[in-house]
């Protein structure tokens, strides 16, 4: 019996970034597709150093909107399956034993 | 039968674990949201304790872990069990005293091997499996959470870059909650386990149940309730360590905080590693700091943390086998009993003394000024 599981090491890793840095990436890119659009048009022309005071997240670009649904949906998807998931390994057959 | 009173009382005293557990991690999950606004105190803490309710039933690895990977369970009688659960409570309270977020897991865990060595000698703990179930995976997995914490925190200010700061708040906010709802179901389904296993370690203890068993439908509900319970409580005062203390939060950090310690957790459970979800939760607010550009973490704060963590598996267990002394001196179902008595005065004690530097949902937020309580500043109260 060995001190450390490697191999439960590096799952932990690699997924842990895949869920854990790439999901909240992938809301951020969903953030990014919703703010394109006319009514954010000015705050891209005055750049990132414009200093426009908005709060404004939708930008009403109909295609950033659906690509962002489909970020916004993968992301819940994945969150169901993963808890799913635990719910299936951590409730055993008892005839198994 | 006097040993089903003692079984009993040390159901009572591992429920009354259970609800320190709760509201001494209440941050873990909800702090980052309280710092930014994005949820209100008491919103977060309802939501949190509904969200541990439910994550208690989710799953059984890791209670399986506590009840045999770490004392020899032969040698564990109804006595151990509850001065291990008293020096668990202890350590729990005095490091919520202070408001340093401390795993409540390795609180537990140090008390029941402190009290099982007490009883039987160092021969009956198993330290290969506290070794490399509980020691290493607590070194490593702050690490972890922090570096993908960083990674995240660098994505998304990086996506999000074209956005102004108003948008990026508002934004992340709804993502903040939403991870932070993660954490809270995941904490339940890891911590309150803890408190299960210890149960059935008892139950077997006792031949209530045999060798080897799952935890009962009961013990689960009983269980899921007290955590819940606790967090709905809030500790205020560590809430405010990790939302305050350790790094000044935005929004998308405190999102990218909240994916990582979920998927660190929720990813060990399935190998059931009985994480410290305040490790993880702590790791990964490090990671955010680190992670952005122009972000300070206060290293000093980080420091007294990772001093209590060291601290954490020894010092409890040196309460469990002081509480184990006590027990086995007087002997029998009274030695319990004066037990509990003198757990419950200690209890009433640091409560009374948290009183003197009130931290509450009203005062969480103010401004950090380098300690637990905030200033007296009526400004600073009327502003939270």
């Amino acid at each position: 019996m060995s001190w450390i599981n490697l191999t439960a090491l590096w799952k932990i890793i690699v997924f842990g970034l895949i869920a854990g840095a790439g999901l909240p990436a992938l809301f951020a890119g969903g953030l990014y597709a919703l703010s394109l659009g006319p009514k954010t048009a000015h705050v891209r022309a005055a750049g990132v150093d414009g200093d426009i005071d908005s709060d404004v997240v939708v930008g009403g670009s109909v295609l950033g909107m659906v690509l962002a649904a489909i970020a916004f949906l993968i992301i819940l998807a994945a969150i169901g399956w993963s808890v799913y998931e635990i719910y299936t390994l951590g409730h055993p057959a008892p005839a198994k034993k | 039968m006097s040993n089903d009173t003692v079984l009993v009382l040390v159901v009572i005293t591992a429920l009354a674990f259970d609800f320190t557990n709760g509201f001494h991690d209440t941050g873990n999950a909800m702090a980052t949201s309280i710092a930014t606004g994005a949820l209100g105190p008491r919103t977060a803490v309802a939501i949190s304790g509904v969200l541990n309710f439910v994550g208690a039933f989710l799953s059984l690895a890791v209670a399986a872990t506590i009840a045999s990977g770490l004392v020899a369970t032969g040698k564990v009688t109804l006595t151990v069990v509850a001065a291990g659960l008293a020096g668990g409570i202890i350590w729990n309270l005095v490091t919520w005293l202070f408001g340093i977020p401390s795993s409540s897991s390795h609180a537990l865990i140090g008390g029941v091997i402190g009290s099982t060595i007490a009883a039987a000698g160092g021969s009956a703990v198993l330290w290969h499996g506290l070794v490399s179930k509980v020691v290493l995976p607590a070194v490593l997995s702050p690490i972890i959470a922090a570096f993908v914490a960083a990674c995240g925190t660098w994505l998304l200010y990086r996506i999000t870059r074209s956005l102004t700061d108003g948008a990026r708040k508002h934004g992340f906010r709804i993502g903040q909650i939403g991870s932070a709802c993660v954490v809270s179901l995941a904490h339940g389904t890891n911590d309150a386990q803890k408190t299960m296993g210890v149960i059935t370690l008892a139950l077997i203890a006792n031949g209530t149940v045999a060798k080897g068993s799952n935890a009962p439908v009961w013990v689960i509900t009983c269980c899921a309730l007290a955590i819940a319970m606790g967090t709905y409580i809030g500790g205020w005062r560590v809430i405010r360590t990790l939302g305050k203390g350790l790094v000044e939060i935005e929004s998308p950090q405190g999102m990218a905080a909240e994916s990582a310690s979920a998927a660190v957790i929720l990813l060990s459970s399935t190998f059931g590693y009985s994480l410290s979800t305040t490790h993880v939760a702590t790791g990964s607010i490090i990671g955010t700091g680190l992670g952005k550009k122009g972000a300070e973490v206060r290293w000093n704060v980080a420091g007294r943390m990772a001093t209590a963590w060291v601290f954490t598996l020894p010092s409890a267990a040196i309460v469990g086998a002081t509480a184990y002394g006590i027990a086995y001196g007087i002997g029998g179902t009274i030695g319990v009993i004066i037990d509990l008595v003198i757990l419950a005065a200690l209890s009433g004690f640091i409560f009374w003394r948290s009183r003197a530097t009130k931290v509450d949902h009203n005062n969480v937020n103010a401004e950090w000024t380098g300690g637990v309580s905030p200033d007296k500043v009526p400004a600073e109260t009327a502003a939270a």
